[in-house]
């Protein structure tokens, strides 16, 4: 044993050689770290702790820059540590504190070790043990080696004082309790002498202070003069901290504080204490308009350096200007659009998100226009930035600084054109949460939808495929404010359509449904009423069926304000079209617009004819799908369209003739339509929580049973839909399905008329609805919407709003359009803020620092600074509250009297007229006073929770001015 | 707070690691990916903070050298760059104009340094002369014992053992 020791301690490598080798190996890395570890392995077993400590030593080393695993060696760290020579205990403490976590099991064995050697009289012993402790403690750690600290906390040796103050943060961060033992010593130390014990306490409390800022408010005189006193930087910065947290607290503190800054920062030449003077300002004393101007100030003066470092935080500082200081922003407007073209990514990136800041409803266009621009011209990253930023900007709090919706939807078709625009899924959702809210936007939506639709380039693009989901959604839902439907349908199903992921090509062929059923029914009833010539009848007919050619059901207008509805709305299609120059559009007559004629004449039966076979050509093949969502809406389409040929020949034949067993055909598409038409509108994600559960259902009851009962009822929604089944269709012959449709519809009716009793019994359980909501068949729209102008036509202030519409419009067409009505939920859709919690611990510790500072503690800081309080008792008096006077003068007698009298015990007779909350509040006091009295001897048992009562009320102190 | 501390050589060889907040070892060699990554991918004229993880590194490339801290949001960024720059002075002074390979050859003594520098993720010292007085006084106490044990007698006593 004691020849291979020897033989080992000889020819061991060190460290250095272990470096060396590393560098010169030819077997690979890691296999010489794998040599090695072996090597090591033997040696730690080694009874010499030399080269034990050699051993663990390489592999501390390996660990930190190679990543070895090392915990199977805590054992042998705590071996070192116990050495009596400086070199191997050193390596033992590095060992320890780069390996060592809350689980490892050796922890136990330390404690008594580390407390040998914070007593050691050697001063580079406790500094590795307090080195250590600071990286390692645990809550044990803590609370049994509290007494050394606080013995460390008064050493006469300065290097061994400002280690056991950084200890402390540990200390308390892991036992709250040792608060109540060391915290007066910490606060002592923030009067030493000695620049590093003083820097390290203001660094442990700027810590403590970011974590709970109100507790430390009674050591804000303290801070104070150092902030006036002190010519050290680094302290400085700390304080400057500690304020900025404290300042929002306290305003007369803000008021006392802000003038020293001012002075730091008019007279001080380094950059780091400047930028903290400015943030501080900007951050947490806004109030002050002087400061806040010379902070911005100095903010430019950072901007118009040629650091990029400088730059940069000139720009975040400026980023955390409150709103309320814009004109700081706006200031700097050029230097910040300047920054956009930075060549480093972090500048770019603050100045976007200032940019953002200064969008204003006025500016938006223009900024979203040179933004837009920008996007186009960087790289891919910040590209997405920008479009990420836009989208937000612009849709917050429902898009409150859009005014013209229909620039803000061809903004979002032109974001989704830009070359590497990733952002499909919030355009997505934007297009159709505008087409949802806001009517007015829904031609240009449509029109948008079309441009991104037709070109046959995006489909290529998966980025793009949600934004194309949203415009087939958009096309098919807003179909009667399309100029061109058949273009449309074209459009949906392209080949190049069949690049589209499964999901997406369903929503084609649903708007490829829509479109169909639109157009159909236009035709129809178009020549409906072609049929019947006498104009009241006409009328009569546009009521009963609703469903009716130019205002379908979705336009807001009826036949009666035609002549506020076409400048008003129609318009601006027909302006489109002369820009879009799109061919197909039918010439205009007289005063009808353009948009009405062509709806009367452009389904002509040929028309018709066409865009069914092509459709059925393109459904054919989709059919036979293998994704079910695809297979089962072309099967739909195709069923329908089967349908559709067969109940008509007569209709295609010619178009005038109008014979009875058509009417039935009619009105299948009519009822599609009906439901095609409804409005859907935008739902509260609480919406189906504001529902209010009836008595006695039950919801959770298992409906398996229910077969039973309605075996024989036919439930009227699925019969309906039937129809579109080919598989139903084909089954059977035409005459038989005339019958069946006819049954169809007459169920349908039924059931409408079901619906409506059943509205009408059990009214309570539905939603509110408009008016009419019991005539048509279908149900209300998700939620209550306010600006239904469907269907109160008769409201004035709509009236109102359109008539003011069309007239303005005449004036400036381009920006006197009033904002549009943006659908609201009224309060659902706010994102409920919950307060954060703080945890349990921090919770201990504060409430053990504020038992600390605001009771017996108070005490001694009033007295020594009582002649400060003085000054300012008087003026103060008449300002505050009774509450903090009455607290000033007990603190102020009692600390008096505690000089005088030690033993107090009438202190609580004296307050017998007091309220009730004061009272106890002052019982409270007393008691830890006495408790304080009693550490004096028993400094563990201070703390017998008086925590809770004083807690409740943070006593803000006067002697803070 | 400081929460580590890295060195990383241009080629992205790690020289110096030191945790300051509690990171588990396979944490540790993600983070060192993610920062070598982040920062070396750097051109030479841009500012010298990094946002990471809701953190802030701030780096500082001295010759071949990147020096990395990490830092909190609202933590001083300027002041971190001091920090860099007084250890980077504290090693010149100690190795007498420092140079990557006597960081790699006395890894131990750059690790010692900054532990008298930095504690709990704090400025412990602003002082270069004082963290050179400090570590010459453990060096003394570790030659001391180096010599002890290297003496003839030494290695007699321990072989008759």
């Amino acid at each position: 044993m004691a020849g291979s020791s020897i033989m080992e301690t000889l020819f061991q490598r060190t460290l250095e050689d272990l470096i060396k080798g590393m560098r010169l190996q030819l077997i690979g890395e890691s296999a010489f770290i794998s040599k090695a570890m072996e090597e090591i392995r033997r040696e730690i077993k080694s009874t010499d702790l030399h080269t034990k400590s050699i051993a663990l030593q390489k592999l501390t080393y390996l660990n930190s820059l190679h990543a070895a695993d090392m915990s199977w060696a805590a054992f042998h760290a705590v071996e070192c540590m116990s050495s009596s020579r400086f070199a191997e205990k050193r390596v033992g403490y590095v060992a320890a504190s780069q390996s060592f976590n809350e689980s490892t099991p050796v922890l136990l064995l330390i404690t008594n070790q580390l407390r040998k050697d914070l007593t050691s009289v050697n001063e580079y012993e406790a500094s590795l043990a307090l080195e250590c402790l600071a990286k390692i403690g645990t809550v044990d750690l803590a609370r049994d080696l509290t007494p050394e600290i606080f013995t460390l906390l008064s050493s006469s040796k300065v290097f061994v004082r400002k280690k056991s103050i950084g200890v402390t943060m540990r200390l308390f961060e892991k036992y709250p309790d040792a608060v109540r033992v060391c915290f007066k010593r910490l606060v002592e130390n923030l009067e030493s002498s000695d620049p590093q014990s003083l820097s390290a306490t203001v660094g442990v409390f700027c810590e403590l202070a970011a974590k709970d800022p109100p507790s430390y408010l009674p050591l804000a005189p303290e801070f104070y003069r150092i902030l006036v006193d002190s010519k050290n930087n680094w302290v400085l910065i700390k304080v400057l901290k500690i304020f900025a947290k404290l300042a929002p607290l306290e305003p007369r503190l803000a008021k006392k504080v802000v003038e020293p800054i001012c002075e730091h920062m008019r007279r001080t030449g380094a950059k780091s204490l400047m930028f903290e003077c400015v943030r501080t300002v900007v951050g947490s004393l806004s109030e002050y308009e002087s400061a806040v101007k010379l902070a911005v100030a100095k903010i430019r003066e950072f901007l118009l350096e040629d650091d990029p470092n400088l730059k940069y935080l000139g720009l975040h500082a400026l980023s955390i200007v409150p709103p309320k200081h814009l004109w700081a922003v706006l200031e700097n407007k050029e230097v910040v659009i300047k920054s956009l073209s930075d060549e480093d990514a972090n500048i770019k990136l603050e100045s976007l998100g200032l940019v953002m800041a200064m969008v204003s409803e006025s500016s938006i266009v223009e900024i979203s226009r040179v933004l837009v621009n920008y996007a186009l011209k960087s790289d891919p990253e910040f590209c997405n930035e920008i479009l990420g930023s836009l989208l937000s900007t612009c849709s917050r709090n429902f898009y409150e600084i859009v005014v013209d919706f229909d620039w803000y939807v061809s903004l979002l078709g032109e974001m989704s054109r830009t070359p590497h625009c990733q952002k499909g899924e919030e355009i997505e959702s934007q297009l159709i949460d505008v087409g949802m809210r806001v009517r007015d936007a829904r031609p240009e939506l449509v029109r948008v939808a079309r441009s991104l639709l037709i070109d046959p380039a995006l489909l290529g693009n998966p980025f793009l495929h949600r934004v194309l989901s949203a415009a087939a959604w958009v096309s098919g839902e807003y179909v009667e404010f399309s100029l061109n439907p058949f273009e449309l349908a074209e459009a949906l199903i392209q080949p190049r359509a069949s690049l589209l992921p499964n999901s997406i090509r369903a929503v084609y062929l649903q708007s490829v449904l829509k479109i169909l059923v639109f157009s159909v029914n236009s035709y129809l009833s178009q020549t409906e009423t072609l049929a019947d010539l006498e104009p009241g009848v006409q009328a009569s007919q546009m009521e009963n069926s609703e469903a009716s050619d130019l205002a379908s059901v979705r336009a807001p207008i009826e036949s009666e304000h035609d002549e506020a509805f076409n400048p008003g709305v129609l318009d601006r299609p027909s302006a489109d079209i002369s820009v879009e120059d799109i061919g197909t559009v039918a010439d205009g007559d007289g005063q009808t617009s353009k948009f009405v004629s062509f709806r009367k004449n452009g389904f002509t039966r040929e028309s018709i004819v066409n865009l069914l076979n092509l459709v059925e050509v393109a459904m054919r093949p989709l059919s036979g799908s293998l994704e079910v969502e695809i297979l089962e809406r072309a099967c739909n389409i195709l069923g329908l369209i089967e349908v559709l040929k067969r109940e008509m020949p007569a209709q295609f034949q010619s178009e005038m003739v109008l014979e009875k067993e058509e009417l039935e055909v009619l009105e299948l598409i009519k009822l599609m339509d009906d439901a095609f038409s409804e409005e859907l509108g935008p739902v509260s994600t609480s919406a189906q929580d504001r529902v209010p559960i009836p008595d006695g259902l039950v919801l959770k009851d298992n409906l398996a049973d229910l077969d039973e009962i309605m075996g024989d009822v036919k439930l009227p929604s699925s019969n309906s839909f039937s129809l579109e089944s080919p598989y139903y269709a084909e089954r059977m012959d035409p005459a038989s399905s005339n019958v069946q449709s006819k049954e169809d519809s007459e169920a349908s009716n039924e059931s409408t008329s079901l619906l409506a009793e059943h509205r009408k019994r059990h009214g309570l359980y539905y939603l509110p609805s408009e008016g009419n909501g019991t005539i048509s068949n279908d149900y209300p729209p998700a939620n209550d919407l306010k600006s239904g102008e469907t269907t109160n036509q008769d409201d004035p202030e709509d009236f109102v709003r359109l008539t003011a519409q069309s007239l303005v419009s005449k004036k400036k067409p381009n920006y006197a359009k009033p904002r549009p009505v943006v659908v609201k939920l009224d309060e659902g859709e706010l994102v409920l803020a919950v307060p954060k919690k703080q945890d349990s611990r921090d919770d201990l510790l504060s409430g053990a620092v504020r038992d600390i500072l605001l009771g017996d503690d108070a005490v001694k800081l009033s007295s020594s600074i009582k002649g400060k309080e003085k000054v300012n008792m008087d003026p103060l008096d008449s300002k505050e509250n009774m509450h903090d006077m009455e607290h000033s003068r007990h603190r102020k007698s009692s600390s008096r009297r505690s000089k005088q009298r030690p033993h107090r015990k009438e202190r609580g007779q004296t307050s017998p007229e007091k309220l009730g909350m004061e009272k106890e509040e002052h019982g409270g006091k007393v008691k830890s006073k006495s408790s304080h009295r009693h550490g004096r001897q028993k400094s563990r048992q201070k703390a017998e929770g008086s925590s809770d009562v004083i807690v409740q009320t943070p006593v803000i102190p006067d002697f803070l001015l | 707070m400081i929460h580590f501390v890295l060195l990383i050589s241009r080629q992205g060889k790690v020289r110096l690691t030191k945790w300051y907040s509690a990171y588990p070892q396979k944490e540790r060699t993600k983070v060192i990916r993610e920062i070598s990554g982040e920062v070396l991918s750097r051109g030479p004229k841009l500012c010298n903070f990094v946002e990471w993880r809701g953190l802030k590194v701030v780096y500082r490339r001295y010759a071949s050298l990147y020096f990395c801290m990490c830092i909190n949001q609202d933590d001083n960024e300027l002041e971190v760059l001091e920090i860099i720059h007084h250890y980077v002075e504290t090693l010149d002074r100690y190795f007498g104009s420092v140079c990557e390979l006597d960081l790699i050859f006395n890894f131990h003594k750059a690790y010692y340094i900054l532990d008298e520098l930095l504690l709990a993720g704090e400025l412990q010292e602003s002082s270069k002369k004082t963290v050179a007085r400090l570590i010459a006084g453990q060096d003394a106490l570790v030659e001391t014992a180096k010599e002890e044990a290297n003496s003839i007698s030494n290695i007699i006593a321990q072989a008759s053992k």
